[in-house]
């Protein structure tokens, strides 16, 4: 997995290059968590899944945990350019549902 | 066309590629579709992942992989010799994970099944677990063939 960042103003844009399974689950959480940590006043995280040509569940939870992650530090997690595989399972696991409340609940606040 | 093959790897989990590479060039023969392809990648890669992080949990044991075709059906049985399951029912249920750290999501039963054709898991607690499942690929001939001859009739 390739994992390269991009940072503008209150972003941090991830790009995220490979297969995202459990083996590198743990090495795009760790890389995410590193940066967030250099830079406290990100606000808004974006996951870019344009070079992600596989994933599966485990994706689905590095996904959930950055959401909490996101949150619970008072912010937010987008996912942008998914592939229709990983669309598809995406859809699947309901995620937009609760990406989508997360973007409406801040409109409303 | 009928054929089999059945490897064992050691429970780790840059094996979940190798699985799933596997599976991939099993099913080239079929020229399956470019999502039929990702359906199986992505369930092998499921019950592979489930073998080393639940049934091993991270501890060194092996795991092995059955493909069957029989015609454009495709079986396959992951099996692991782990800590099993002692509520089926409950760890099959979308959402459920016993995982602990927030990095899951408890939807790779529901992925299996929604991905492939038929879904079934066997465990029994201290034995081990084994999941089956199977999905028929569709006839790309065919239905080229079809769609030629409604053309030419019309
Ligand atoms: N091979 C196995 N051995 C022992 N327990 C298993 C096995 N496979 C699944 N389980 C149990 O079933 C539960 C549900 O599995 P499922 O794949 O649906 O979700 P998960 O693995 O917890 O999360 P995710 O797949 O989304 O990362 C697991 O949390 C685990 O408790
Ligand atoms: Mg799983």
């Amino acid at each position: 997995m390739k994992i390269s960042f991009e940072i503008t103003r209150e972003t941090l844009t991830a790009h995220l290059n490979g297969e995202l399974d459990q083996h590198s689950a743990g090495e795009v959480r760790k890389a995410v968590e590193a940066e967030l940590k250099k830079r406290r006043t990100i606000k808004l995280l974006v996951l870019e899944l344009s070079g992600v040509g596989f994933m599966d569940s485990s994706g689905i939870g590095l996904i959930l945990g950055r959401y909490r992650q996101m949150r619970d530090a008072g912010g937010r997690l987008s996912i942008t350019n998914a592939q229709p595989q990983v669309e598809k399972l995406l859809k699947l696991s309901g995620i937009f549902a609760l990406l989508e409340t997360q973007r409406r609940g801040r409109a409303n606040g | 066309m009928d054929n089999r093959i059945k490897l064992e790897f050691l429970s780790l989990s840059q094996n979940e590629a190798f699985a799933r590479a596997c599976a991939a060039a099993f099913i080239a023969p079929l020229d399956p579709t470019i999502e039929e392809l990702a359906d199986v990648r992505t369930a092998v890669s499921e019950a592979v992942t489930n073998a080393v992080i639940h049934g091993y949990k991270h501890k060194p044991g092996t795991v092995s992989m059955e493909l069957t075709l029989t015609g454009r059906l495709l079986r396959v049985k992951v099996e692991d010799s782990g800590c099993g399951i002692e509520d089926i029912e409950l760890a099959m249920q979308p959402f459920y994970t016993s995982g602990t750290n927030g990095e899951r999501s408890g939807m790779g039963f529901a992925v299996m099944r929604a991905f492939m054709d038929s879904l079934k898991v066997e465990s029994e607690v201290g034995i081990g677990t084994a999941v089956t499942m199977e999905k028929l690929f569709s006839d790309k001939l065919r239905l080229e063939e079809s769609k030629k001859r409604v053309k030419d009739e019309s």
